[in-house]
C-alpha cells in the first residue's frame, strides 16, 4: 500500500488496514469509485487500533470537530448506528467528507500513533460509518419548533449545505439558492464520479431536504434577485458562493479549440455526463492531454482525461512533486493510472494548426529559487530549455477565483484585491448587516472540509444574530 | 422543477418561437440577456437569447432555429409540455439610454434578440432604425413586429424575394453614407454577418455593438467555454457580455470557436434523425 511508506519496522498494530481498491488496470477505463470502503472486518480491525486518547488531538484537527475518539469507540462496540450519530452531530456530510477530506493534513496529521508509525485511517472509518447508514436507510433527526426567522443560503456547495442544514436544525427556516441545475456546487460539477459517486451527493442533499430545507436551483443571485434584495425578504443571508471563475494563464494559444479550463473540462464529464453516450453533452478526447496545474483539480482531470480514452496524459507543473498542493493519495492514484508527471516544467505557449485547434504546448523546464510568499521555493525559468508537448487537449487547473456576480447590487459589502469578500474568521461576519460569508468566497479555493467549518461557524454566528433580532 | 411551454409555433421554415412559464426569469429579464434551457436529464445547457418577455404573465419568449439535436428535439415541443430547467435572465443588459439615432440590424434568428432592443431603444426616447433580412421571404420573422418596435423599417433579401435584393449592411451603409446622425449601430446575426457588417461600418462615427453568440456551459462565468478575445484581452461572454464593441472583436476566433463541436453536432443529428425514423422516438 501507499501509506507504508517503508516503515517496514513497525509492530503490525501500528499498521493501518489497507483499503480495498479497484485495480489500477481496470479503474483506468471506468468512472467507478476507485476506493471500494471498509469491509465490517476491516473497520473493526481498524478502529480497534485508537487509543481513546484522553485529549485528542485528532479533534483539533478538524475543522468541523468531529468527536473522532468518540465514533470510533462506537464503531469498537459494534454500534454502527450510534457511531453515525455521533458524526452527526457536528458533520452533515460524513460521506462526502470520508472520501475527499485531505484526512492525512488535519485529523491523522495529529493522532499519536503518527508519531511512531501510521495514523489511525479516520476517513475511512468516517465513510464506513455513512455508507453503513446509508444501506440501512438514512434516520432524519426530529427538528424543533419553527423560530419564524429565515435566512437565504447563496450556493448550494459544502459551506451552503453545513450552514443550511445546522440552521435548519435550530428551526430556522432556510431556502438555498443554486445557480446550476443541481445542488451540491463543486460536490456536483467538478469532484468526478470515481472519487464522490454524484448518487450519495444526491443522498446527502435529501437529507437535508427532509430536515425542512427549500432549495431553489436555477436560481442566481445577483441577476435575479440583488443581494439587497434578499437581504430585504430574509432576516439573515449566508453567502457560499465559491469561488467558480477559472484562471487562465495568459499566454498565447490559450483559446484555441480543446483549451479547457478544469471547471469546463470537469463539468462536462460530471455533472453534463460526457462519459456517457446516451447524454447530449460532449467533451473534445484527444490521443494526448496535457493538465495544467499540481493540485486535486489537475489530478481529477487527467484521470478523468485517462478514462475517457486518452492514450497519454501529462500533469504539467511548475515546482516539485513535494510542492503538489494535491493529496499524496490522489497523486499515488494517478501514477498508478499511468499518468505522466512533467515537474518543474511550465507551458509557455499553446500550438495550433490553422483550424484553431490544439496541436501541442510548448513548455520551458523550471528550477526552484528561493521561498517566495508562500514559503514554497519558487520556480524559476531555466532559459534556452524549451520543448514540446504534443496534445489535442489542454486542460488549465491553476485555480479559481471568487465570482463577482454576486456583488452586482450589494450596498456595503467588503471585498479585498483578490475578489474575495472580507469576513470574520470566527463568525463568518461581514461589513454588510445580517449577511454573513464563508468558504472559498471569502478563502480563495481551498478544501471541502475547510469550507463545511466555515459553513458551521457562520451558522452558529447567524443563530446568535437571529436571536438577538 | 419543470417550466411550462405555453406555446409553441413555426414562425419560419424551421424557425420557432416558444413561450415559456418562467416568472422568476421574466420579472428580472432586460433587452441583451439570454436564458439556458435544458430538455430534459440527459439534455445538453444550451443559450437562447431572451427574443420578448411579459413581467405581468411571468413569461420569456425564445426564438431558435433548428441546428442541431437539441433544437430539433426542442421543435417537437408543443404547448402544455415541460422543459426540465430554464435558468436566467443571463448575461449583462444592453445599455439602453437615449443616444439619439440608432440603428438595429438583425439577420435570421438574430432578429428576434433585436426585437427587445428596438422596443427598449424606442421607450428610451430614440429614433430607431431597423433593418432587417433573410436569405429569402419566407425566413423573414418578427416584420411586424420590427415595424411596430422601430422609427423606420428597412428589408433586405439574399434573393431579392422582398425588400432589398442583398446584404441587411448594405441598406446600414446607405444610411450611413446619407448624413443621418446616427449614435450608434447594433449587429445581431449570424458571426459572418456580424463580421461583415462590423467592417461596413467600422470607417465611419458611430458605435458598433455586436451581440456574440459562443459556446458555453453554466452561462454565469464558471466555465471559461465561452472566451473571446476582445481588444487583445479574454472575455468571457456570458457575464463580459453577450455584447461587446464591435471594432474589437476578434471575429476569426470566434468563428473557429463556435466551429469546435460541429464533427460532434452533425453525428449526434444523424444519430437523432435515424432514431426518428425508427420510430423509436
Amino acid at each position: 500500500m501507499q501509506e507504508l511508506n517503508g516503515e517496514k519496522t513497525v509492530k503490525a498494530k501500528k499498521e493501518r488496514t489497507p483499503m480495498p481498491e479497484q485495480p489500477a488496470e481496470e479503474r483506468r477505463k471506468n468512472f467507478n469509485e476507485v476506493a471500494l470502503g471498509y469491509t465490517k472486518e476491516d473497520a473493526l480491525a481498524e478502529a480497534s487500533r485508537c487509543l481513546s486518547c484522553k485529549e485528542p488531538k485528532c479533534v483539533e484537527g478538524c475543522p468541523v470537530n468531529v468527536d473522532i475518539p468518540g465514533f470510533i469507540k462506537l464503531v469498537c462496540e459494534e454500534d454502527f448506528a450510534g457511531a453515525i450519530e455521533k458524526i452527526k452531530g457536528t458533520n452533515a456530510l460524513p460521506a462526502i467528507c470520508g472520501r475527499v477530506c485531505p484526512q492525512e493534513t488535519q485529523c491523522e496529521a495529529l493522532c499519536v500513533l503518527g508519531k511512531k508509525g501510521q495514523p489511525v485511517a479516520i476517513g475511512r472509518l468516517e465513510r464506513f460509518c455513512a455508507d453503513y447508514e446509508r444501506q440501512q436507510g438514512v434516520k432524519v433527526p426530529e427538528v424543533p419548533e419553527p423560530t419564524g426567522k429565515k435566512v437565504a443560503v447563496v450556493g448550494s456547495g459544502p459551506a451552503g449545505l453545513t450552514a443550511a442544514a445546522d440552521l435548519a436544525k435550530l428551526g430556522h427556516k432556510v431556502t438555498v439558492f443554486e445557480s446550476l441545475h443541481k445542488a451540491g456546487g463543486v460536490l456536483s460539477y467538478g469532484i468526478p464520479e470515481f472519487r464522490l459517486p454524484k448518487e450519495i451527493v444526491r443522498q446527502e442533499v435529501e437529507y437535508i431536504e427532509k430536515l425542512g430545507v427549500e432549495f431553489k436551483p436555477n436560481y442566481i443571485i445577483g441577476r435575479i434577485k440583488t443581494l439587497d434584495e434578499l437581504c430585504d425578504e430574509f432576516d439573515a443571508v449566508f453567502m457560499g458562493t465559491g469561488a467558480g471563475l477559472p484562471n487562465f494563464m495568459g499566454i498565447p494559444g490559450e483559446n484555441f479549440n480543446g483549451v479547457y479550463s478544469a471547471n469546463e473540462f470537469l463539468t462536462r464529464v460530471n455533472l453534463m455526463k460526457a462519459y456517457d453516450p446516451e447524454y447530449d453533452t460532449r467533451v473534445r478526447l484527444g490521443r494526448h492531454v496535457v493538465v495544467v496545474g499540481g493540485g486535486n483539480v489537475a489530478m481529477d482531470s487527467a484521470r478523468s482525461a485517462l478514462r475517457l480514452g486518452a492514450e497519454e496524459v501529462s500533469i504539467v507543473y511548475r515546482r516539485g512533486e513535494e510542492e503538489m498542493p494535491a493529496r499524496r493519495e490522489e497523486i499515488e492514484h494517478a501514477k498508478e493510472e499511468g499518468i505522466t508527471f512533467r515537474l518543474l516544467t511550465n507551458p509557455v505557449r499553446i500550438l495550433g494548426d490553422d483550424k484553431f485547434n490544439v496541436t501541442a504546448v510548448e513548455c520551458i523546464k523550471m528550477k526552484l529559487g528561493e521561498p517566495d510568499k508562500s514559503g514554497r521555493r519558487s520556480p524559476v525559468p531555466v532559459e534556452g530549455s524549451e520543448f514540446t508537448i504534443p496534445a489535442e487537449v489542454v486542460v488549465i487547473a491553476i485555480g479559481t477565483s471568487p465570482n463577482p456576480m454576486i456583488f452586482k447590487g450589494s450596498e456595503g459589502l467588503d471585498q479585498n484585491k483578490k475578489g474575495t469578500v472580507v469576513a470574520d474568521e470566527e463568525t463568518g461576519a461581514t461589513s454588510k448587516c445580517g449577511v454573513f460569508a464563508g468558504g472559498d468566497v471569502v478563502t480563495g479555493a481551498a478544501t471541502v472540509i475547510s469550507a463545511m467549518g466555515a459553513g458551521k461557524k457562520a451558522a452558529k454566528a447567524i443563530d446568535e444574530y437571529l436571536k438577538e433580532q | 422543477m419543470a417550466y411550462k411551454v405555453l406555446n409553441k409555433e413555426e414562425i419560419a421554415p424551421s424557425v420557432h418561437r416558444m413561450v415559456i412559464d418562467a416568472p422568476d426569469v421574466a420579472k428580472a429579464a432586460k433587452a441583451g440577456q439570454f436564458i439556458i434551457l435544458r430538455i430534459d436529464e440527459k439534455g445538453e445547457r444550451i443559450p437562447l437569447t431572451i427574443a420578448d418577455f411579459d413581467k405581468e404573465k411571468g413569461t420569456v419568449t425564445v426564438i431558435f432555429q433548428e441546428m442541431g439535436k437539441t433544437t430539433k428535439q426542442l421543435a417537437k415541443f408543443s404547448a402544455g409540455e415541460f422543459l426540465e430547467d430554464v435558468v436566467g435572465p443571463l448575461g449583462t443588459p444592453s445599455d439602453v439610454r437615449k443616444l439619439g439615432t440608432v440603428i438595429l440590424v438583425g439577420g435570421g434568428v438574430g432578429v428576434a434578440p433585436a426585437y427587445p432592443q428596438a422596443k427598449a431603444y424606442s421607450k428610451a426616447g430614440n429614433k430607431v432604425i431597423s433593418i432587417i433580412g433573410a436569405r429569402n421571404k419566407d425566413l423573414l420573422i418578427l416584420e411586424d413586429e420590427m415595424k411596430d418596435a422601430s422609427s423606420e423599417l428597412y428589408i433586405a433579401t439574399d434573393d431579392g424575394s422582398k425588400g432589398h435584393h442583398g446584404f441587411v449592411t448594405d441598406i446600414m451603409k446607405q444610411i450611413l453614407d446619407s448624413g443621418e446622425e446616427v449614435a450608434r449601430v447594433v449587429i445581431i446575426g449570424p458571426p459572418i454577418m456580424m463580421k461583415v457588417g462590423a467592417g461596413v461600418a467600422a470607417p465611419y462615427d458611430v458605435e458598433i455593438l455586436v451581440s456574440l453568440n459562443s459556446i458555453m456551459v453554466d452561462g454565469t462565468g464558471m466555465c471559461g467555454g465561452c472566451r473571446v478575445t476582445v481588444d487583445g484581452k479574454t472575455r468571457f461572454t456570458c457575464v463580459d457580455g453577450p455584447e461587446f464593441d464591435a471594432r474589437k472583436v476578434d471575429f476569426v476566433q470566434l468563428m473557429n470557436r463556435l466551429a469546435m463541436y460541429r464533427g460532434e453536432e452533425t453525428k449526434a443529428v444523424e444519430k437523432y434523425d435515424e432514431e426518428c425514423r425508427c420510430g423509436l422516438h
